[in-house]
């Protein structure tokens, strides 16, 4: 009986539904353009420019926007849109891999928050005291500690969103909880472990997802003032943020360098924004349960 | 008394908080790479000296004894000494906190009204040309990085027009004017984030409260539309917004980190930052710390002020 | 020999705006309310009784919703060409309305003081002070004991039946003329039910009121009304005395329903139900909306939309079979 409601559920057509929504909803279409043609810059990154974001050419150095050079030259004679390509790899990397480990960790400790009642207290006194830093403090601090690269880095600022993910997730899930389905898997012999995967997950998803977006978002952000701090990743490699701090003493004369890597910020933290917002208008964050 | 009791519980519940916040620092301290002893020590110092300096500061002795050790010397107001600056850590943030704290009050400041009115009239005017346009510019404050921004706002503002200081802090023994003139900038560039991000949700916590059957009810008494938004609508907006004034104010610190960067603000957020660099772990641990009784006392704040404000609560 | 009325509402259309265009919800609705009348207005969730209802007041969203004809008559003024601003003054001054739901439809963070004394300092013109003294006499109205204490409490601290007392306190408060009960009992316990029904014939004759009470409920209305309106699909299908309505009825979905109620006298196997559901609104039946569920269906009620007749004294009916019976059977 607990399989029939769970086939029930998420249907393929319920699916269908949703993506329908989503591809009508005007703030997500543009906020999925943007996303998409900067990811797919970022991949394609060396085919659109042959440059090597890292080669220095003295000759060229401090060229303004013009011809070959579409976001001009940095003081080291390196082109400024290679570098914004290539640093828009690094932060989408970043920012998906903060919004994938933070939502696999947050929903885990989530879901056993729900579920385990006595686990309960001690996680959220456990997450409270994490919120109680701001997140980008707790990213630095884990950040120094862990060395500045890439890997460590999306593990800092995870550990920084992780609460807010846990609490999204664990709010849905004793809210399905209580739902009658739950109790009818459980009587007809469910284990734990299926009625956390077929029941409880699924209807955390929506929220969970709508949240997951906002996080790309911060963490988009974060990586960037993180960079721009000297904290990220090292030079040469090219990040939007330390670009941009390499670039801010010049900025008075060769304003160009600063602007684009930041326009490039905006855009990629606005089409986030954009596709979180169409998400949360058709998922519905008042907890639409699925049954 | 009901107040009363309601804080005493909230108390209750942040001490374990204030403890894990405790522990938590603490680790992260000593999860940094790099000796203080022997940079303090210099490069030039033998093993021995190296050994005699990480005696002195307890390094020494084993992981569960430092912890114990420094929460016993926390519970008697003992933060610690900077390993790098000559002071204790108390006074070192002793220093700091004033421009942190006018910082995020200015900001504060602006933020409040601005981003609440602007989600009000998003809300009210919902769908026509105004409410697009409202948030609009919101999704743009929420979307656009501070430091950048800020940087454009100082070229544009002190470098060219010349009108506000490009960076430094001036205090207010001398004079409000010149302290508010070198906040200005700073302020507002830490402000936009949190005013949009206060106007998108003021205005869905609006929307909200418009789509309510008691707005119907102060309709069909005649109430104007004014009275019914300032009076019926606004007051129930108030208790999901005074909630997320804790998160803001936990933005605005944040976010203070990079802004006292860009505008070479001797505040607390460029001393923690220094000190990680410089692995001077007392200050982290107490500044950290510090930061967090702030943080857990502000919550606290408002909490009661939501009791306040909320009657179901007050009366429960 | 008969009064003019006090409220009355000619061919009143009303139209949604929605995803799909714009959709009829009610079509062509009169009615005539007498002072001290009794209407109830009855019919299933979807016939449009609340839409009527929420429209003499003119309380539809402006952009979601239009009233493209008909008039609303109301002190020698059509109430939808009137300016908003008479309109405030009439909401609540003069036509009082009170809804389903008290718990969400009083407002939980002001005081039962403050949401009575409104309606009298905006209607009354009354200080503060005097506003407060008369929100305690309307408690007393409404009987609700210890009436100078509960003043200052808020919502959720009393019961269900207690707050649909003070929305009817509030609602009574400036002595309208006019007060319209949108299924006021719905969301109440039975008990209390009868207790609310009680209180308002009692506030009906203190105070000369007339009433329209909106329900889905027959039996409530049966005790209640004088003259009952049933509608169906956004149109009114039979309009009569309450006895008469109860005891000939004249159109086949009265009858249904009537039949739908469990008797006391006797024991059924099974109670009979209407076939069908009600139509989507925006699918156009041609002739007769009910015919597709009816039992007595001839061929002419698909072809032509029957008109409102009359079937006897002050009995209106939309069903041409069964007044030619009538004829016939005369």
């Amino acid at each position: 009986m607990g399989d029939t409601l769970a086939e029930e559920g998420l249907a393929p057509r319920r699916r269908f539904q949703i993506l329908r929504r989503l591809a009508r909803h005007r703030s997500f279409r543009i906020g999925f353009i943007i996303v998409l043609v900067l990811t797919l810059a970022a991949i394609f990154a060396p085919l659109i420019t042959g440059l090597d974001p890292t080669a220095m050419r003295a000759r060229i150095r401090f060229r303004p926007p013009q011809g070959a050079y579409w976001f001009g030259t940095d003081n080291f004679g390196r082109d400024v849109f290679t570098r914004c390509l290539y640093g828009a790899r690094l932060s989408l990397m970043i920012g998906l891999g903060v919004a994938l480990l933070s939502g696999v960790t947050g929903a885990a400790a989530g879901i056993i928050s729900a579920q385990y009642r006595r686990l309960d207290a001690v996680m959220m006194r456990l997450m409270d005291g994490l919120m109680a830093f701001p997140a980008i403090i707790l990213a630095i601090g884990l950040a120094a500690a862990m060395g500045p690269n890439v890997g460590s880095l999306i593990v800092a600022l995870s550990v920084a969103y992780i609460p807010r993910t846990a609490r999204i997730v664990r709010a849905s899930a004793l809210v399905v909880r209580e739902l009658e389905f739950v109790d009818a898997a459980r009587v007809s012999g469910a284990s734990s472990l299926r009625i956390i995967f077929r029941h409880l997950l699924p209807n955390c998803m929506g929220p969970l997802l709508v949240q997951l977006t906002f996080v790309f978002a911060y963490a988009i952000l974060a990586e960037a003032a993180l960079s721009f701090l000297g904290i990220g990743p090292p030079p040469p490699a090219p990040s939007w943020g330390n670009i941009i701090a390499e670039g801010r003493d010049m900025a008075v004369d060769s304003w160009w360098i600063m602007f684009f890597p930041g326009l490039a910020i905006s855009l990629a933290t606005l089409g986030m924004n954009l596709l979180g917002d169409g998400l949360r208008d058709v998922l519905d964050p008042r907890l639409k349960v699925e049954t | 008394m009901r107040i009363l009791r309601r804080l005493a519980l909230r108390l209750g519940q942040a001490i374990p908080v204030i403890l894990v916040v405790a522990v938590l620092t603490f680790f992260l301290m000593h999860l940094l790479p790099g000796d203080p002893a022997s940079v303090i020590a210099g490069p030039e110092a033998g093993a021995e000296a190296v050994e005699r300096i990480r005696h002195q500061l307890g390094l020494d002795r084993s992981i569960p004894e430092q912890l114990l050790l420094w929460l016993w010397h926390l519970a008697q107001g003992d933060f610690g000494t900077s390993i790098i600056l000559n002071q204790s850590v108390l006074q070192a943030m002793g220093e700091r906190l004033p421009v942190t704290v006018s910082l995020t009050l200015v900001s504060f400041a602006m933020t409040i009204p601005i981003g609440i009115v602007l989600g009000v009239v998003a809300a009210k005017f919902r769908n026509t040309w105004l409410d697009s346009a409202v948030m609009f510019t919101a999704l743009v404050g929420v979307s656009v990085p501070g430091f950048w921004i800020a940087i454009l706002s100082v070229i544009l503002f002190s470098v060219t027009l010349g009108w506000l200081p490009a960076s430094g802090y001036v205090p207010m023994s001398e004079g409000v004017w010149p302290w508010l003139k070198a906040l200005l900038q700073p302020g507002a560039m830490l402000a936009l984030f949190q005013i949009g991000f206060l106007a998108r949700m003021t205005r869905s916590a609006t929307l909200d409260v418009l789509d309510q059957d008691y707005i119907r009810t102060a309709r069909a008494k005649g109430v104007s539309e004014w009275s019914t938004i300032a009076k019926h609508a606004f007051r129930n907006t108030l208790i999901p917004v005074v909630t997320a004034t804790g998160i803001i104010l936990s933005l605005l610190m944040g976010g203070s980190v990079v802004i006292e960067q860009v505008f070479a603000l001797p505040g607390v957020g460029r001393l923690i930052v220094q000190a990680i660099l410089t692995r001077d772990y007392p200050v982290v641990q107490g500044a950290l710390l510090i930061l967090a009784f702030l943080f857990v006392g502000i919550n606290l704040l408002v909490d009661i002020i939501y009791t306040w404000v909320d009657p179901r609560v007050r009366y429960g | 020999m008969s009064e003019a009325p006090l409220l009355s509402v000619r061919d009143l259309t009303v139209e949604f705006r929605t995803d799909a265009g714009w959709m009829t919800a009610i079509e062509r609705v009169s009615l005539d309310l007498m002072a001290r009348d009794a209407l109830g207005i009855v019919g299933e969730s979807g016939s449009g009784k609340s839409v009527t209802a929420l429209s003499l007041l003119r309380l539809h969203a402006g952009a979601t919703a239009r009233m493209p004809s008909g008039e609303i008559l109301y002190a020698g003024q059509d109430l939808l060409k009137a300016p908003e601003r008479a309109m405030r003054r009439i909401r609540g001054g003069e036509i009082a309305m009170i809804f389903q739901d008290p718990m969400s439809s009083l407002n939980p963070v002001l005081s039962i003081a403050d949401q009575i004394s409104e309606t009298l300092m905006l209607h009354q013109g009354l200080d503060r002070a005097a506003a407060r003294r008369q929100a305690i006499a309307s408690l007393d109205m409404v009987r609700i004991a210890d009436a100078a204490h509960r003043v200052d409490a808020y919502p959720h601290q009393l019961s269900g039946g207690m707050r649909q007392r003070v929305m009817i306190a509030i609602a009574i408060a400036c002595r309208p003329r006019i007060l319209i009960a949108d299924e006021p009992t719905t969301a109440l316990d039975v008990t209390i039910q009868a207790q609310i029904l009680d209180l308002l014939r009692e506030l009906q004759s203190e105070l000369g009121m007339s009433v329209i009470l909106i329900s889905h409920d027959l039996g409530v209305i049966a005790e209640f009304a004088q003259r009952v309106m049933v509608m169906y699909a956004g149109r009114v299908v039979e309009e009569a005395p309450a006895r008469a309505l109860y005891r000939r009825p004249m159109h086949p979905y009265t009858t249904g329903l009537l039949a739908a109620i469990p008797p006391l006298d006797h024991d059924v196997r099974r109670l009979p139900t209407i076939p069908g559901s009600i139509p989507d609104p925006f699918r156009r039946i041609p002739g007769c909306r009910f015919s597709p569920r009816c039992a007595e269906v001839e061929a002419g009620c698909r072809e032509a939309a029957p008109e409102l007749v009359s079937v006897g004294e002050g009995h209106l009916a939309r069903c041409p079979p069964r007044k030619a019976r009538l004829g016939g059977a005369a």
